[in-house]
């Protein structure tokens, strides 16, 4: 019988995620996916599993989970806190339940977006490409109690106890942009003054964008409203027509009428998205050819993730089989992500 | 003019405004790029007046494929290009009473019309998909004359139902999900743009073309119990 992992209690943001869904942006239809890429990274890492396997994406607060079976469960992205039948349970690991176990995953300690991710993937309808929930096109729905995860045929059954140092990107900080079509309608003292300004995280947002809150002046261009309506894509930075930044997610519109003022670079987007309302965001440009050789070079080198992964528990003696984890050969480069 | 658009995308535009011409050119612009199937790139869109490349960054950069985009370019005269062949004419009602339209008025007045002029006008015009996107199988349609260029709302109306009708910037859009929007509501379709479960999922492209027609409020409350397969009354026929 098929593993699961049945839901108790469900948070108001709980959605099945992958890689996303390419290919029907000329239909309207976003890419969508994780909002934090490296989560699913980090969580395939742990597991030895593929990093296209749909997974569990949690806002704000995860839910209870009852085990239908063995499984394993990778617990990555914004820290929850989490505890296995009323023990314990560290983030950024991955852990054996048992049939009847008791997983409770409570709100985030830091960030916004949890992730669960099952040994084996969870087995959900391909729909178009993707397992990815896509709410604004109506593709899946949010998860609520009473809801199975089923878990896929699980590759590496053995491999558990393992825990990762999580890539940064749960505290704000400078995020990278590079120029867009529309940047150069902004003048150049208003480009300036974006860059010298700390943003805060509004608390709106959700997995079509995030708001930001700043002090001064509306950032304008002329003729705002009635700009012609163009394509625009995740990373994207919209001025709103009240003069705020608003910085698109992967589940954004396709077609946008307020003006881009920048890009955020794909491996900084996760600095917004997991950044918890108040949380200090500042920006810098970088050059477009400077930002490919490092997003290049981020997945050359594996997302530094064979360095680490490391054992959960730190007394080898308790360990029998170290030796067998394989830490290296469980690190992806993340290809399939992109 | 080509501009990068993120880490992994280029866009060609052929005017920085709503122009009937550089429509037609985006349109065919993109399916000579697709013709030619540039390694590295891995998905191509259009929207009103320009084409959007998405290329794999492990293996394209934005200086490479600008140079492939010049030589298509250099090609012919864009805007010049006729419009794709298989176009279809579309006839799909629209009840613009009471609750269903309720910024006709106001959109009316900003154009300088009475409320049934301005249906008037709406009905007569026969618009074309001029985009799709925003969201699935959502067109933008126009050109609508001049004096409907009506600006967008400073502030977004939280909600318009899948199905609404509205207009701004010479334009209708219609609404493929329930959505908040800076567009003004002035009528209400029950035509579904997108259903991920049917064959195809899509129903309109770029280049087909639309006229909507009155109906009352009761017809339309006949059509949104009776239809099964989302059509909303519509019916499509081929152009040419």
């Amino acid at each position: 019988m098929t593993s699961a992992l049945v839901l108790r209690r469900a948070g108001p943001g709980l959605t099945l995620q992958d890689g996303g869904r390419t290919g029907f942006f000329a239909q309207g239809i976003s890419p969508g996916g994780a909002v934090d890429r490296l989560a699913l990274i980090e969580a395939a890492a742990l597991l030895g599993c593929e990093a296209g396997d749909a997974v569990l994406e949690m806002a704000g607060v995860g839910g209870l989970f009852e085990a239908r079976g063995d499984l394993r469960v990778a617990l990555t992205g914004a820290p929850m806190r989490a505890s296995l039948n009323g023990e314990p349970l560290e983030w950024n690991a991955c852990h054996r339940l048992r049939e009847g176990d008791t997983l409770d995953i409570g709100a985030a300690q830091a960030g916004i977006f949890g992730y669960l991710a099952l040994g084996g993937g969870i087995d959900v309808a391909n729909v178009m490409g993707s397992r990815s929930t896509h709410l604004l096109a109506g593709i899946g729905r949010r998860l609520g109690e009473g809801d199975r995860l089923d878990a896929g045929s699980d590759p590496r059954p053995e491999r558990t106890g393992l825990r990762l140092e999580p890539g940064a990107r749960f505290a704000g900080g400078t995020v990278r942009l590079i120029e867009g079509p529309q940047t150069r309608l902004f003048d150049s003292g208003t480009r300036e003054r974006f860059i010298a300004t700390a943003f805060r995280r509004d608390p709106r947002g959700n997995r079509q964008g995030a708001r930001l809150l700043f002090d001064g002046e509306p950032f304008r261009v002329a003729g705002q409203l009635d700009i012609v309506s163009e394509i625009i894509t995740a990373g994207d930075v919209q001025i709103a027509g009240d003069g705020s930044p608003f910085v698109l997610m992967p589940e954004c519109q396709t077609i946008g009428g307020y003006p881009r003022i920048a890009s955020v670079v794909p491996d900084d987007l996760a600095i917004v998205a997991q950044a918890a309302p108040g949380t200090v965001l500042r920006f810098e440009f970088i050059d477009a050819a400077a930002a490919l050789d490092d997003y290049r070079r981020r997945r050359t080198a594996g997302h530094d993730l064979a360095r680490r992964v490391r054992p959960l528990v730190r007394d080898p003696a308790s360990i029998p089989d170290l030796l067998g984890y394989q830490l290296i050969s469980g690190a992806t480069a993340g290809e399939d992500l992109r | 003019m080509i501009s990068q658009l993120g880490l992994s995308g280029m866009l060609v535009s052929f005017a920085d405004r709503l122009d009937e011409a550089a429509n037609r050119a985006a349109i065919a612009f993109r399916a000579r790029v697709e013709d030619e199937r540039i390694p590295g790139i891995e998905e191509s869109a259009t929207s009103l007046a320009s084409v959007f490349l998405r290329f794999d960054p492990m293996s394209m950069d934005h200086h490479r494929l600008r140079a492939s985009l010049e030589a298509l370019l250099a090609e012919r005269d864009w805007l010049a290009a006729p419009l794709p062949h298989g176009r279809r004419l579309w006839r799909i009602p629209v009840c613009f009473e009471g609750a269903h339209g309720p910024q006709l008025a106001q959109a009316a007045e900003l154009a300088g019309l009475e409320p049934d002029q301005a249906i008037a006008e709406l009905t007569a015009a026969r618009t074309r998909v001029l985009t799709i996107g925003f969201a699935p199988g959502q067109p933008y349609l126009g050109i609508l004359p001049p004096h409907w260029n009506i600006p967008r709302q400073t502030e977004l109306t939280r909600s318009v139902p899948e199905g609404a009708l509205t207009v701004a910037v010479r334009q209708f859009v219609l609404f493929a999900v329930t959505s908040p929007t800076g567009w003004r509501q002035v009528g209400r379709t029950a035509f579904r743009c997108f259903r991920a479960d049917a064959d195809p999922p899509f129903r309109l492209r770029p280049g087909d073309e639309v006229r909507f027609e009155a109906i009352g409020a009761a017809a339309f409350e006949r059509i949104l119990a009776h239809d099964g397969d989302g059509t909303g009354g519509a019916v499509a026929e081929a152009i040419e």
